[in-house]
């Protein structure tokens, strides 16, 4: 029980993107080590501008 | 024995959805319980997800799970993400579910309720599902390409153009018709007009919140953002209640419509992160909530439909809109059976999300499902009224007199017996001073709902419900027309950057500029018609916005079908084929009677020509004469631009037919522009 309300926890966090940061420095810790991750305000800049580009709300 | 026992299940689902359909389609004279319906979409739903979706892609798409998809080879930890199927499930549906499937059924139950809801059921299951499916699929083999690429690529230049113009012109109609379902929802309604008005600060709260104080804090500041907004639904009440405050929030029509081609002009060049971003996810939640709550309401309830199965307004008389129930039935009820502009969300954004080939049924034909679920929904919430006051509400002023008292006396005589006082008392307890003439179909859909929440959930806030329901239908059109005229900025610059480059400079403020107004004044001007036509705009509006979804899907099938052929896999090449054949015959039928029709409730000249000799007879009433002329060169633009929209329909469909005869006689081979395969990392 306590493992579901967990995993729905975080498939809520993950689909409204309350932890796109979170995720972000773990691919960016795996991926590209040798220069510095973006801020939190600076992520999440790029990350709403990147997210309306482009048709993404439909009828 | 397992095996037996799911063949027994599935047995019973079939027995069970059959005896469901019989009874909705048979029942004649006696009223039905809205569970039939329930019933017969979950068992037809079911069925077609297992059977049919499951064959499509076992057999004809041949689903591969050991393929890297594009978000595993491409991961760059934004876009192009493997992720949580049912993750990807809840983004793809908050962003193919609009306003669309609650308009289109609500306004096609003039017909009753059994045209609308059969095709609501056959469409998805056969059309919409399966070209979101198969679009989803193509997409995510070619790295995510949008449609208008993967139409360039397969198809050629002409059906790129095709579908990027179709794109730009379908958007413009869309925004114009969904301000005119908002614009009536307000008009002389202080309480509508202020919470409505109050969700643009509380957006923008929320956006400065979490940018700047939490940044990246979304489900905190959504939290406070549903709460202000539940909150700003109570206010209005206050506001309403007020003597001084109530006169700044009402309204007639023609102010209402040029607030919101302000406000659209300002949404387009204001920073996404203000107003479009925090709008974005208020709507989001309010609209997978309040679903999820109709849901419940409607099992809780059971409520009766009181609609009849078939009305006589199948001849093409019908109040709402002119026109015989073929083909204006399919061109109405667009979304929610299918829509073309499911397309480009199935191309472009989910492909770069999908983690493994398997979850593309899940995400693309169940989500399609759900939205058609949603549009079952909206019929019952629009059935389950007293037809009398399903139509007083619906009915324009120009078709059945500005009057109440004639409104109810020509609606009666229909066989649809509703009086003036029950007209008021309804719009007492909704705490609105009247609902005629409320075309468009978010108020009737709002007191459906309101009696629904109300039955279910207590009587004595039926007002409540009501504004619940407006604002919660207000918020994503504004949403829809935010993003919309922001896409068509986009699309406009990058057009206009093909003659000077400069223009396509979207942060150049000259090219925002331009382009935001040509693209607001492009929408705002039916907007503007749709106001001041006393027949209500919708009637024009809708059925253009149908016949540009329709052809915008008629697009993307042939995309799908000339792959298919292009593949090999011609034999099973009819998945596509056939709807797109349906929706050429409906599209081309409903243009034709649109341009041609002597009856001058559908055809756009025949309107015309007939209000022109009534101008020069001079027997128009002076308010009537005074719009006149507008409204005749109204007519004429939109008979051309169906004419428009079916030419560029056929253009592709012959298009592709070059193409797929190109290969089958082996003039072209297969180009091969999926992506190599790759073996699959991941789990």
């Amino acid at each position: 029980m306590w493992q579901f309300f967990k995993t729905a926890w975080r498939n809520i966090r993950q689909l409204s993107g309350d932890d796109a940061y979170e995720r972000y420095l773990q691919h960016h810790a795996e991926h590209h080590v040798d220069e510095p991750p973006l801020s939190r305000e600076a992520f999440f800049k790029e990350w709403q501008e990147r997210k309306w580009k482009g048709v993404k709300r439909c009828c | 024995m397992k095996n037996h026992l799911s063949k027994l299940v599935w047995l019973l689902v079939v027995l069970l959805g059959l005896a469901a359909v019989a009874s909705i389609a048979f029942s004649r004279g006696e009223s039905i319980s809205a569970m039939w319906l329930i019933t017969a979409a979950i068992c037809i739903y079911a069925i077609a997800y297992r059977f049919y979706a499951s064959w499509i892609a076992a057999t004809v798409l041949v689903i591969d799970e050991t393929r890297a998809t594009p978000a595993e080879r491409l991961d760059n930890g934004r876009d192009f993400l493997p992720t949580n199927k049912w993750v990807v499930f809840g983004h793809h549906f908050a962003a193919i579910a609009g306003p669309g499937p609650l308009v289109g059924p609500t306004l096609a139950a003039q017909f009753g309720y059994l045209p609308g809801t059969l095709w609501i059921l056959v469409g998805s299951v056969l059309g919409g599902c399966v070209q979101d499916m198969v679009v989803l699929f193509l997409s995510t083999r070619r790295d995510g390409k949008s449609l208008g690429q993967m139409a360039r690529d397969e198809l050629g230049a002409i059906g790129g153009t095709a579908a990027q113009v179709g794109t730009l012109a379908i958007m413009i109609i869309l925004i114009a018709v969904l301000g005119l379902v908002v614009v009536n929802a307000m008009k002389h309604s202080p309480w509508a007009t202020s919470t409505v008005a109050a969700t643009i600060p509380i957006a923008m709260i929320i956006g400065i919140y979490m940018r700047n104080i939490r940044p990246g804090r979304v489900l905190e500041a959504s939290a406070i953002g549903v709460a202000l907004l539940l909150l700003s639904v109570v206010a209005g009440g206050w506001v309403d209640h007020h003597e001084a405050l109530r006169g700044y929030f009402d309204h007639e029509g023609l102010n209402l419509a040029w607030g919101i081609i302000a406000y659209g002009f300002a949404a387009a060049i204001l920073p996404v992160w203000l107003l479009l971003a925090p709008r974005d996810y208020l709507s989001t939640y309010m609209k997978l909530g309040t679903v999820i709550l109709l849901a419940v309401a409607i099992l809780m309830l059971q409520p009766v439909i009181k609609m009849p199965a078939v009305t006589q307004f199948v001849d093409g008389t019908g109040p709402i809109f002119g026109g015989k129930l073929f083909p204006f039935v399919f061109i109405t009820i667009a979304c929610g059976a299918i829509s073309g502009f499911h397309s480009l969300i199935a191309s472009g954004t989910t492909p770069k999300l999908i983690a493994n080939e398997r979850d593309i049924r899940t995400i693309a034909y169940g989500a399609m499902l759900l939205e058609s679920f949603v549009a079952i929904m909206a019929m019952i919430a629009a059935t389950v009224l007293e037809p009398g006051v399903f139509f007083a509400i619906n009915s324009p002023a120009g078709f059945v007199g500005k009057e109440a008292a004639d409104a109810v006396a020509k609606i009666s005589s229909w066989g649809y017996a509703v009086n003036v006082e029950q007209m008021q008392a309804l719009a007492n307890d909704m705490g609105e001073s009247s609902l005629f003439a409320r075309t468009g179909g978010a108020p009737s859909l709002a007191v459906g709902m309101a009696s629904i929440f109300g039955n279910a959930f207590g009587k004595n806030l039926l007002a409540l419900w009501y504004h619940f329901a407006i604002m919660f239908e207000a918020i994503f059109i504004l949403t829809t027309l935010d993003a919309g005229t922001r896409v068509g900025r986009f699309m406009l610059q990058d057009m206009l950057g093909n003659v000077w480059p400069k223009m396509a400079n979207t942060s150049w403020w000259p090219s925002v500029l331009i382009s935001s107004a040509l693209v607001v004044s492009a929408w705002g001007y039916f907007l503007y018609i749709g106001v001041i036509d006393p027949n209500g705009g919708v009637n024009i509006l809708w059925p253009l916005f149908g016949i540009a979804n329709q052809m915008l899907a008629a697009i993307a099938l042939s995309v799908a079908t000339g792959v298919l052929v292009k593949s090999g896999k011609s034999k099973f090449a009819w998945i596509t084929a056939l709807p797109l054949l349906w929706l050429v015959a409906i599209t081309t039928t409903a243009a034709w009677q649109k341009i041609f029709s002597d009856d001058i409730r559908v055809g756009f000249f025949a309107a015309a020509q007939d209000m022109s000799a009534k101008l020069v007879a001079g027997v128009l009433p002076p308010e009537k004469a005074a719009v006149a002329p507008q409204l005749i060169f109204n007519q004429q633009l939109d008979a051309y631009l169906t004419l428009f929209f079916v030419a560029v329909l056929w253009i592709i469909v012959l298009d592709m037919l070059r193409v797929c005869a190109r290969y089958v006689s082996g003039r072209i081979q297969h180009s091969g522009i999926e992506s190599p395969y790759v073996k699959t990392m991941l789990e």
